[in-house]
C-alpha cells in the first residue's frame, strides 16, 4: 500500500500514533425493542462489535508501524466496561498500549461531547504526532467526531483517507476518496486523520498476541475476576488496561455526557412499510406481457 | 439576528445541486419562520454567482472570492465560515451531507460550541417543552433523521445551545426556484483579512475529480439489484434492460459490498436518494437502508424468489420468481409491445 520505495521510511523517526475506536451495537441487526423510550439506545438488546471503520484506522496505524520501527501505537476508546474488549482486540492485533475512558458521566454523550471527552483523553496521551480514527461509526453514522476532534484539539484534518502514501520529517502524504474522485494532500504533524472504509482491511489477529494479552483486564473486569486473574495482574502489570474517569483527564462535568451534549432526541418513531395492492404475478409468459402492456399503456415506459 | 444560513459548495463556477436544494429547504424553514434566508459561499472567480443562488430565495449571501479558496479546504473554509456565523449569528445553518459539508459542519460545530444533526431526510419547525424547565422554546428546527440502521426516525433538536444545524444528503430536499428575479444583497467577504498562513498547512498536491456519468438521481427509470443478483455477470441483464428502457442501473448497498457494482451507483440511505417514475428491484430484499433511498418512487417493481421480501411491501408488482428468467422475458416482451 506504501510508495514501493520503502526505504525513505526507514531512516524515519518513529511516530507515536494515537488511534480511536469505538465499540458500537451491531446495527445490521436491529429490532425495534433496541430503543428505550426515551430515545436512547438500549445496549443491553444489542451484540456489539469494533466499529468497521475504526478497524481500517487500526490497519492503517499498523502498517506505519510495518514501515518505520519503533513506531508506537496506542489504541483509546470511550465507552461501558464492555468496551475493554476494544483494547484487547487492538492488543491481539498489534497495538502497544491501550487505554479506556470509561465513566458513567459521559453517558448519553452526542458527538460534541464524546469529542470533548476524547480531545481530554488524547492530551493526556501527548506528545504524539498522528491520530487516527474511522470516518464514521455504524451507531451513527455521522462522521462528525473526527473533525470535531480536531479542532478541540487544534489540529490540522484530513479525513476519508484512503492510503498513506509518503511520510516525511515533518509531514505526511495521504490520498483522500472523494464522493467524485481522490485527492492528494499533504499534512503537517501532527495532526488528526480519518479513515475511509475503502482503505485496506484490518490484518487478522496474530496467535502469539492472543495468548500474551487475552488475559487483559480493566480496572473495572478485575474487581470481579477471580484470585487466577488478580494474581497474574499483580505478576504482569501490563495486562492491566488503564480506565480513565472524568477526574482522570481533567474534565468538566458541563461538557461531559448529557449535559455536555446540544443535541437531545425530542421523539422516535418506528418505521413501518406500509401494505399496498400489489399485484402478485409469477415467471410466466401470460404475468409478464401484461405487466410490460400495463406499463406501456400508462406511459411509465416506452 | 434571526435567519437560516446555508452554505453553498461550489467548483469552476458552479454551485452545486445539493446547495440548491438546501436552498430551497432553508427557504422554506425561512417561511415558517418569517425571517431571511442568507447563504455564504467561498471560491474562485466568483463574480456573477449570485445568479445560481438568488432565484431560491436568498436575502443576503456572503461571498469569499480568492484563488485560495478552491479548491476547498478546511481550514480557511472554517474560518471564513466561523467568523460569519458568530457576526450574523442565524439560528438554522444547513450544510450539505456531501465530502466537503461532512468535513466542515463537524469542525464548525466543535468551534461554535454547537449542536449538528448528520443526514437530516426532513426538515421543520416546531416547539419543545423542557419539563425540568417548565419552559416551551418556540420554533426549533426539528432536524428529522433515519437512525439505527434506519430502523427508526429520530426527530433531534436542539434548544439550548446555537445556532442549530443540520447536513442533508443529496437528492433529499427538492429543488424548486422561488423568483427568478429575487433581490439579493451582497456582502462581499474580506478573506484577506480572515485568513492566516497556518490555515493553510494542508496542501493540495493532486486532484482527480471526474463529474460522475452516472446520474441516478434524474433518471426516471432504474433497475436497481440487489445481493440477490448473484453476480456481476447477472447485473449485466439489468443493464441491458435499464439500456432498453432509457433508465440507470443502481445496487443496494449488499450488491456494492459484494463487487456486483460501482459504489457510485448505490441507492438507499447512505447512497444516493432517488424517485423516479418506475423503479425495478431485482433480488433486493429490501432494508429499509434502501428502502429509504427509493420508496418515492412513483412505481416499483419487485422481482424476487423470496415472497415474503420486505420490500415486496412497498411494491406496485411482486413478481415471484428468479430474475434469470423474468428479466430475459421482460425484454422480450417489451420489445415486442413498445412503438
Amino acid at each position: 500500500m506504501f510508495n514501493t520505495n520503502t526505504t525513505k521510511y526507514l531512516n524515519m523517526r518513529p511516530l507515536k500514533i494515537v488511534v480511536l475506536a469505538k465499540q458500537v451495537p451491531d446495527t445490521r441487526h436491529v429490532g425495534p425493542d433496541a430503543m428505550k423510550p426515551d430515545g436512547t439506545v438500549n445496549r443491553g438488546k444489542l451484540s456489539t462489535v469494533f466499529n468497521p471503520d475504526d478497524l481500517h484506522a487500526l490497519e492503517l496505524a499498523l502498517n506505519i508501524k510495518d514501515r518505520i520501527p519503533g513506531t508506537e501505537i496506542t489504541i483509546l476508546t470511550m465507552g461501558p466496561p464492555k468496551a475493554a474488549d476494544i483494547i484487547r482486540e487492538g492488543y491481539y492485533r498489534g497495538v502497544d498500549f491501550g487505554v479506556m475512558i470509561s465513566d458513567r458521566r459521559f453517558g448519553g454523550a452526542d458527538t460534541l461531547a464524546t469529542s470533548y471527552t476524547l480531545a481530554k483523553g488524547i492530551e493526556k496521551l501527548a506528545p504524539f504526532d498522528l491520530i487516527v480514527g474511522g470516518r464514521q461509526a455504524i451507531d451513527g453514522d455521522t462522521a462528525q467526531v473526527g473533525p470535531q476532534c480536531a479542532d478541540k484539539l487544534n489540529l490540522p484534518q484530513v479525513t476519508y483517507v484512503e492510503e498513506i502514501l509518503e511520510i516525511k520529517e515533518d509531514e505526511i502524504i495521504a490520498r483522500r476518496r472523494l464522493e467524485k474522485g481522490i485527492e492528494v494532500v499533504s499534512a503537517p504533524f501532527p495532526c488528526l486523520m480519518t479513515v475511509h472504509g475503502s482503505s485496506p482491511a484490518c490484518r487478522s489477529r496474530h496467535a502469539k498476541r492472543v495468548m500474551k494479552y487475552k488475559y487483559a483486564r480493566s480496572a473495572t473486569e478485575l474487581r470481579s475476576a477471580d484470585e487466577f486473574m488478580i494474581d497474574l495482574h499483580t505478576k504482569r502489570p501490563h495486562l492491566t488496561i488503564p480506565e480513565w474517569n472524568v477526574e482522570d483527564i481533567n474534565a468538566d462535568v458541563e461538557k461531559i455526557g448529557l449535559s455536555g451534549s446540544p443535541t437531545k432526541v425530542k421523539s422516535v418513531e418506528n418505521i413501518v412499510l406500509t401494505a399496498n395492492e400489489a399485484k402478485l404475478l409469477n415467471d410466466s409468459d401470460a404475468d409478464i406481457e401484461m405487466m410490460i402492456k400495463e406499463l406501456i399503456e400508462h406511459h411509465t415506459i416506452g | 439576528m434571526k435567519s437560516v444560513m446555508v452554505y453553498c459548495e461550489v467548483e469552476n463556477q458552479k454551485v452545486a445541486d445539493i446547495s440548491q436544494e438546501l436552498l430551497s429547504a432553508g427557504k422554506r424553514l425561512a417561511q415558517k419562520l418569517g425571517c431571511p434566508l442568507e447563504a455564504m459561499i467561498f471560491g474562485s472567480s466568483l463574480n456573477g454567482i449570485e445568479n445560481q443562488i438568488a432565484p431560491f430565495g436568498v436575502d443576503r449571501l456572503f461571498v469569499g472570492n480568492s484563488m485560495r479558496l478552491e479548491p476547498y479546504r478546511t481550514l480557511p473554509h472554517a474560518a471564513l465560515a466561523s467568523k460569519i456565523l458568530k457576526e450574523e449569528d442565524p439560528q438554522i445553518v444547513l450544510f450539505g451531507a456531501t465530502s466537503v459539508g461532512r468535513d466542515l459542519a463537524p469542525r464548525l460545530a466543535s468551534v461554535l460550541n454547537c449542536g449538528l444533526t448528520a443526514d437530516c431526510t426532513i426538515l421543520d419547525i416546531g416547539d419543545h417543552l423542557v419539563k425540568k424547565e417548565k419552559k416551551e422554546y418556540k420554533d426549533l428546527l426539528y432536524a428529522i433523521r433515519p437512525a439505527f440502521g434506519g430502523s427508526i426516525m429520530a426527530n433531534i433538536i436542539n434548544w439550548d445551545m446555537h445556532p442549530q444545524m443540520a447536513t442533508v444528503r443529496e437528492g433529499v430536499m427538492k429543488k424548486e426556484i422561488f423568483d427568478e428575479h429575487y433581490a439579493t444583497e451582497i456582502v462581499e467577504v474580506d478573506v484577506n483579512a480572515v485568513l492566516k498562513e497556518e490555515d493553510f498547512v494542508v496542501k493540495i498536491i493532486d486532484r482527480q475529480i471526474k463529474e460522475s456519468g452516472v446520474n441516478l438521481k434524474d433518471a426516471p427509470i432504474i433497475v436497481a439489484g440487489g445481493y440477490g443478483v448473484g453476480s456481476r455477470e447477472n447485473f449485466d441483464l439489468l443493464v441491458e434492460l435499464a439500456q432498453l428502457l432509457g433508465g440507470e442501473v443502481g445496487g443496494s448497498r449488499a450488491a456494492v459490498d459484494a463487487g456486483f457494482i460501482e459504489h457510485n451507483r448505490q441507492i438507499g440511505q447512505t447512497g444516493t436518494t432517488v424517485r423516479p417514475k418506475l423503479y425495478i428491484a431485482a433480488g433486493i430484499s429490501g432494508a429499509i437502508q434502501h428502502t429509504a433511498g427509493m420508496q418515492d418512487a412513483s412505481m416499483i417493481i419487485s422481482i424476487n424468489n423470496d415472497p415474503d421480501a420486505p420490500i415486496n411491501k412497498i411494491a406496485d408488482y411482486v413478481i415471484h420468481g428468479d430474475l434469470g428468467v423474468v428479466v430475459p422475458k421482460m425484454i422480450k416482451f417489451y420489445k415486442q409491445n413498445a412503438k
